[in-house]
């Protein structure tokens, strides 16, 4: 039987979980964080037809390609833009440098954080 | 493209098992269920995934499935379903 499972696990890929166990489904009403709403208009913006810098269909195979630790620790729009991000360094948009240099400029003015904003 | 199958087709899903961005579950494929919608075309989202055009645009599916079929533990009804959009590139006859 082990082998079965490990087949299972190599052909069958990480967020792929329909009919897995995966604990009870939160069914609470809950506001979304102003990072949140910036993170969706940001998507909204790219994915516009008249830029069309990137599909919903690259959101999602980032996403998916994020990887298992990073996919279950993160809350759900960190991954829209880990995802978001990797596909404008991909696309030469931003540079790794550009990028880096600007989070750590960002990360000294703001070195506690914005406040309150907290995950869903 | 015209769309190879008609509503209330029994269909099988590929039991495939590519790497890369899949649009089709996992828990579907090799099983068999029945078309209940032809949703029209639209363009191949496993190829705008890596930002190429999508073309040939595929037909979309509606395809019910019977849920005890789908997993051997399912404490369900008998009775109860699955429905899943299944893109026509994952089809073939049963």
């Amino acid at each position: 039987m082990s082998k079965e499972r490990n087949d299972e696990t190599v052909l069958r890929r990480h967020h792929d979980m329909g009919g897995l166990p995966a604990g009870p489904v939160g069914q609470s009403e809950h506001d979304y964080a102003p990072w949140e709403k910036r993170v969706d208009a940001i998507l909204r913006l790219l994915a516009d037809p008249k830029r069309g810098v990137i599909t919903v269909d690259e959101l999602r195979r980032g996403i998916e390609d994020l990887g298992p630790g990073a996919y279950d620790e993160m809350s759900y729009y960190e991954r829209w833009i880990a995802s978001v991000t990797n596909n404008l360094l991909e696309k030469g948009v931003i540079t790794v440098d550009e990028l880096g240099r600007r989070m750590a400029e960002i990360g000294k003015a703001w070195p506690a954080g914005v406040g309150e904003e907290k995950k869903p | 493209m015209s769309a190879r199958f008609d509503i209330g087709e029994t269909v099988k899903v590929r039991a495939a098992f590519p790497p890369g961005h899949v649009r089709t579950p996992f828990f579907v494929r090799g099983k068999t269920g029945r078309v209940t919608a032809v949703l029209g075309p639209y363009r191949n989202p496993e190829e705008l995934a890596y930002g190429r055009p999508g073309e040939p645009a595929l037909p979309l599916y509606r395809v019910i499935f019977e849920t005890a079929e789908l997993w051997d533990d399912y404490r369900g009804a008998a009775q109860d379903t699955t429905v899943v959009d299944i893109y026509e590139n994952w089809l073939e006859a049963p």
